[in-house]
C-alpha cells in the first residue's frame, strides 16, 4: 500500500468516525456553558438514530440522494424534543443533572426498540439503502497528494461538522447570545440580577445540544452502522462527553478532540489494514479509544476548567 | 394538598413515583394500540402466580443487590459509580475462573475463594477510578464509563486468548462449573419449581445487614458521608478525603464485583462473552436511587424490579407486548425520583405544634432584628 492510499485511508475513516461525535459534542459544549451538565448525549444520539433510520426507511424513495441529510436533520428534531425532558427536570423541577442524564440513557434504548417491535414487528430494522457514503470534492479532488487524502473520497457529514463548529465558536464568544449563555454556566446569580433570562438560555442550552446530539446519531446510523438496533449507539455519547471536557467547553477544542478520538476508533476498526497495526492484538485496538480517553483526562484535567456555576441548579429567589 | 409528616413524605414519594412511572407505560402502550390492563395483569399474574416466578424473581434481585449496595456506598461519599457494569463484569469472570482452573479443591476453600475473588476484581477496577479521583481530580463519571469498556474488551480477550481453551466449551462460552464451586442448592431451587434461585440471596441479605451496620454504626460509615456531604469541613475536622474516596470506591467495585459473581456461581453457573455492558449494573443503579439508598429501601426497590423484569417475560409471551415496556417503566420511575421536588410539593409538611410555636417566636426575632437595623 502507498504512502498516498494509506494516509487517505486513514483520513476518510477518521473523518466518517469523527463527524457523529463532533456534532454531539458541540451540543455538549452548548449546554455545558449554559450550566446544564448533559450526561445524556447518549440517549439523545439513540434517539437520533433511532429517527433518522425510521425516516430513511420510510422515506428513501421520495427524496433519494438527499433522504439522509432530511434523516440528520429528523433525527435533531427528535433528539430536541428528548432533550425537553432533560431541561424541565433539571431547570424547573431542581433535579440533579447526573440522574437526570442517566434517565435520558436508560429511557432512550428502550424507547428505540419497544417503538422498532411496535413499527416492524421486529427487534431490529432492515438496512437502509440511502446511506451517507463516499463524497468527493469537485475540483480539489484533483490537488496532487493532498486532493486524495483529504477531498476525495471523503465524508461530507465530517466536513459539515467542521463547518458547523466554526459558526457555533462565532456564536458562543463573538456574539451577544454566547455572551449571555456563558454567564448563566458562569455566574447565574450575576446574569439573573442584570436581567438576563437565565432559565431561557439554560432551556436554550439543553435544546441546542438536544438538536445536535440527534444529528449526531442520526448521522452515525446513517453512515456508519446502517440500521438501528440495541446495540447501535455504544458509547459514542460518553465519547461526546469526554471530548467535552479534553476540548475545554470550548468547540474547536471539542472538535479537535473528536478527531483525535475519531482517529483512535477508526485505528480499531481499519487496523488490520494497516502495516505495523496488523501485529497488533485486536484488544488493544478496542480499548485504546477508552484507554487514551482516561490518560488524556488525567493529564489535562488540572488546565481544563469547566464553566463554574455547570451542573448547579439556579433557583430564582422571590 | 395533603398534610403529612416528613417521615411520610419520604414513603410516598417512591410509591408515587412507581405509580406515575406504570402511568407513563400505560399511556405508551395505548398510543401503540396495546392493553395497558392485560399487560400488568399479564405481568403480575406470570411473575407472582407461581412459586417458580417467585423463585427467579428473587433470583433476580439477588444481584441487584450487591450492585445497588456498591453504587449507594460510592454515591454517599459523593462519587456517582456509573462503573458497575465493569465491576460486576470483571467479578463474574474472575470467580468462575478460579472455580474452573481449581476443580479438585474442597468447597469450604474453593467458594470462599472464588467470591474473594471476585471482590477483588470488582473493587481494583473501581480502585483505579478512585485513585485516579484521589490523585489527579479525575471526573469519576468518564472514567467508570471509560471502565466499562475497557472491561468489556478486555474480558473477551481473557477468555478467549488467555483462558486455557480446556475450561472452554467454545470461544464463546466456558464450561459449566462443578458443584464444589457453585452457589447452587438443590432442594432451595425445586422447593421455588426449579427455578435457578442460589444461595447468593442469603448472602445478599447479609450484605443488606453489613451495608446498613457500617454506613450508620462504624467511624468508616461516618467517615464516608462526612467526606460526602462537605469534604471541606471534613478535611478541617481531620478526615482524609483521598483516603476516604479510595476506600469508599473499592467498598463500592467489591459490591458489584459480589452482584458479578452471584451472576457466575449462583445464576448461570459458567461465563459467556458479553456483547454490551452487564444490565445488573444499570439496574442496580436504578435500584439504589429508588431505594433512596437505605438498607431496606434497596431491598424492597430490588424485589419491585425484578418483579417486572421476570413479570415482563410474561407479558412478552402471552400479551404479546414488547418486553421492552419494562425498562421504559424503570426509566420513567427513575425520572419522577429526580423530580422528586415537584412530588413534594404535593404535600404539606404537617408540623408538631411547638415546632410551629418556634418558627413563630423566631419570625418575631427576625423582625425585631429588622426594626432595630
Amino acid at each position: 500500500m502507498s504512502l498516498v492510499a494509506i494516509l487517505s485511508l486513514l483520513v476518510s475513516s477518521t473523518f466518517v468516525y469523527s463527524a457523529p461525535l463532533i456534532f454531539t459534542a458541540l451540543g455538549g459544549v452548548y449546554s455545558e456553558n449554559s450550566g446544564v451538565t448533559n450526561i445524556g448525549l447518549e440517549g439523545i444520539m439513540t434517539m437520533g438514530a433511532f429517527s433518522s433510520i425510521v425516516f430513511n426507511l420510510t422515506f428513501a424513495d421520495t427524496f433519494g440522494k438527499l433522504t439522509p441529510w432530511l434523516g440528520a436533520l429528523i433525527g435533531g428534531i427528535v433528539g430536541l424534543i428528548f432533550s425537553l425532558l432533560h431541561a424541565v427536570a433539571t431547570i424547573n423541577f431542581h433535579a440533579d443533572h447526573i440522574i437526570s442524564g442517566t434517565v435520558l440513557n436508560l429511557m432512550a434504548p428502550p424507547l428505540g426498540v419497544f417503538l422498532i417491535k411496535a413499527i416492524y414487528d421486529k427487534g431490529q430494522t432492515a438496512n437502509i439503502n440511502q446511506s451517507f457514503g463516499y463524497f468527493s470534492f469537485p475540483g480539489l479532488a484533483n490537488i496532487p497528494v493532498l486532493g486524495p487524502i483529504f477531498f476525495k473520497n471523503t465524508s461530507a457529514p465530517a466536513w459539515a461538522a467542521i463547518i458547523v463548529t466554526i459558526i457555533l465558536w462565532w456564536l458562543l464568544y463573538k456574539t451577544r447570545f454566547g455572551l449571555r449563555l456563558r454567564s448563566c454556566g458562569e455566574n447565574p446569580q450575576a446574569a439573573d440580577t442584570l436581567g438576563i433570562n437565565v432559565y431561557g438560555l439554560r432551556y436554550a442550552g439543553v435544546l441546542i445540544s438536544g438538536f445536535l446530539g440527534g444529528i449526531g446519531g442520526a448521522i452515525f446510523a446513517e453512515a456508519i452502522s446502517g440500521n438501528f438496533s440495541i446495540s447501535t449507539i455504544v458509547g459514542q455519547g460518553f465519547m461526546a462527553l469526554a471530548a467535552v471536557i479534553f476540548g475545554k467547553w470550548n468547540p474547536i477544542g471539542a472538535m479537535l478532540a473528536s478527531l483525535f478520538f475519531g482517529f483512535a476508533q477508526s485505528i480499531s476498526i481499519i487496523g488490520n489494514q494497516l502495516p505495523f497495526f496488523n501485529h497488533i492484538p485486536a484488544v488493544y485496538m478496542q480499548i485504546a479509544p477508552y484507554v487514551i480517553t482516561i490518560v488524556v483526562l488525567v493529564l489535562f484535567f488540572g488546565k481544563s476548567v469547566a464553566p463554574a456555576a455547570d451542573g448547579q441548579n439556579y433557583i430564582k429567589s422571590k | 394538598m395533603l398534610k403529612v409528616t416528613p417521615r411520610t413524605k419520604r414513603i410516598l414519594v417512591p410509591i408515587i413515583s412507581i405509580l406515575a412511572g406504570f402511568l407513563i407505560g400505560a399511556v405508551i402502550m395505548l398510543i401503540w394500540n396495546y392493553n395497558p390492563v392485560q399487560a400488568y395483569s399479564s405481568m403480575f399474574a406470570s411473575a407472582l402466580g407461581n412459586m417458580n416466578g417467585i423463585g427467579e424473581i428473587i433470583r433476580e434481585a439477588t444481584p441487584l443487590i450487591f450492585t445497588a449496595i456498591g453504587f449507594a456506598i460510592a454515591s454517599s461519599a459523593g462519587f456517582f459509580n456509573i462503573g458497575l457494569p465493569g465491576q460486576a463484569q470483571a467479578g463474574w469472570l474472575a470467580s468462575i475462573w478460579v472455580v474452573l482452573a481449581n476443580p479438585n479443591l474442597p468447597k469450604i476453600v474453593l467458594l470462599p475463594l472464588a467470591i474473594v475473588a471476585g471482590i477483588i476484581a470488582g473493587a481494583v477496577v473501581a480502585g483505579i477510578a478512585g485513585w485516579l479521583r484521589a490523585q489527579f481530580g479525575t471526573n469519576e463519571v468518564i472514567t467508570t464509563i471509560m471502565l466499562n469498556y475497557i472491561v468489556l474488551y478486555s474480558c473477551q480477550y481473557l477468555m478467549q486468548q488467555i483462558m486455557s481453551s480446556s475450561l472452554r466449551i467454545d470461544t464463546d462460552t466456558t464450561k459449566t462449573i462443578a458443584a464444589n464451586g457453585s452457589l447452587k442448592i438443590d432442594r432451595l431451587s425445586s422447593f421455588f419449581g426449579d427455578s435457578r434461585i442460589n444461595a447468593g440471596i442469603f448472602l445478599a441479605l447479609i450484605a443488606v445487614v453489613i451495608y446498613w451496620y457500617l454506613m450508620k454504626k462504624t467511624t468508616t460509615g461516618f467517615e464516608i458521608r462526612s467526606v460526602g456531604a462537605n469534604p471541606y469541613a471534613s478535611r478541617y475536622a481531620g478526615m482524609s478525603t483521598k483516603k476516604n474516596i479510595m476506600l469508599s470506591m473499592l467498598l463500592s467495585g467489591g459490591f458489584a464485583g459480589l452482584g458479578g459473581v452471584i451472576q457466575g456461581l449462583g445464576t448461570y453457573q459458567n461465563y459467556f462473552t458479553q456483547t454490551t455492558s452487564l444490565d445488573i449494573g444499570w439496574d442496580g443503579l436504578s435500584v439504589a436511587l429508588l431505594g433512596g439508598g437505605t438498607a431496606i429501601g434497596i431491598l424492597l426497590a430490588a424485589l419491585l424490579f425484578s418483579i417486572l423484569k421476570i413479570g415482563g417475560l410474561g407479558m412478552q409471551t402471552i400479551a404479546g407486548i414488547p418486553y421492552e415496556i419494562v425498562s421504559i417503566v424503570i426509566a420513567a420511575i427513575i425520572f419522577f425520583i429526580a423530580i422528586q421536588y415537584v412530588i413534594g410539593r404535593l404535600f404539606k409538611n404537617k408540623q408538631a405544634p411547638e415546632v410551629i410555636a418556634v418558627k413563630k417566636e423566631t419570625q418575631v426575632n427576625v423582625a425585631d432584628k429588622g426594626g432595630q437595623k
